[in-house]
């Protein structure tokens, strides 16, 4: 539904980058603090905002995963329809900062 | 719509794990339940208004506050009954339903929009307000309009 009106995606760091601007910022208000793409592109969040009213450091960190499932399953899914299959997880060590791991798979 | 999508999923999942209509129904409530004890802290806060002095200022509340700041939109209200503590909402717009055309076949008896139902008793419980909420009439099902019903119980001890 975002993309309708938007030009077509020249690569697949193209498609990160939307993801990390674009898609976070009508989802959760901000853009993506860091981005970085090896093999695997890690998307950080510093202040991410499902996890801000929880804590502010490591109290409840064990719960945080079952906050951030549903965030891994949308970049999938935005992914997906994007043409990416990949693999999302994502890691917490000190809230409410978080990554997300894009595992993106080649067919 | 991020969070008109969001709820779609939550009630297309519960369909998975759920056979029955009704536990799917039950199920919504009680979510709702658990969101509208908290939600209720969040709207006095953001809205400052002051104590209601009576079951129709509740619900006038209700319809024209929380609705509007929550789902953006104001149903209409109206009283029920003689003894005054029965009113109705009509929703003309139901945001939550904006993707959704119809109930599938074998999922006629759905509330779709139970969760909501919840919210508001859970809400009005932790301002010592005893209420049954349900839908009395819903689009969804084929009605003219979607109606919520409250009826409030007697008044908890303050």
């Amino acid at each position: 539904r975002f993309t309708k009106d938007t030009a077509r995606f020249k690569d697949e760091l193209d498609i990160m980058k939307f993801i990390c601007k674009d898609f976070w910022t009508t989802v959760f208000k901000k853009q993506i603090d860091n981005l970085r793409t090896n093999h695997i592109s890690v998307l950080q969040d510093n202040k991410f905002r499902l996890l801000t009213q929880m804590s502010a450091g490591k109290q409840y960190l064990e719960h945080a995963p079952k906050y951030l499932a549903f965030t891994c399953g949308l970049i999938r899914g935005g992914l997906s329809n994007l043409g990416i299959k990949s693999i999302v997880t994502a890691e917490v060590s000190s809230m409410p900062a978080c990554k997300f791991q894009v595992m993106i798979q080649k067919m | 719509e991020l969070f008109v999508l969001t709820y779609g999923a939550l009630v297309a999942q519960l369909c998975k794990d759920y056979e029955k209509d009704e536990d799917v129904n039950t199920c919504l409530d009680r979510m709702g339940y658990g969101i509208g004890v908290r939600l209720i802290d969040d709207f006095l806060a953001r809205s400052a208004v002051k104590k209601c002095r009576s079951y129709s200022e509740t619900a006038d509340m209700i319809a024209q506050v929380a609705f509007k700041m929550y789902l953006g939109v104001t149903p209409s209200v109206s009283c029920s009954s003689a003894a005054g503590n029965e009113f109705s909402l009509i929703l003309d717009k139901n945001p939550l339903v904006d993707f959704v055309e119809e109930l599938p076949a074998e999922r006629a008896s759905l509330c779709y929009c139970n969760l909501l139902c919840g919210v508001i008793r859970g809400a009005l419980e932790m301002v010592h307000l005893a209420a049954e909420v349900t839908f009395l009439q819903d689009r969804l099902k084929g009605d003219a309009v979607t109606e919520i019903g409250i009826t409030f119980l007697r008044k908890a001890e303050n």
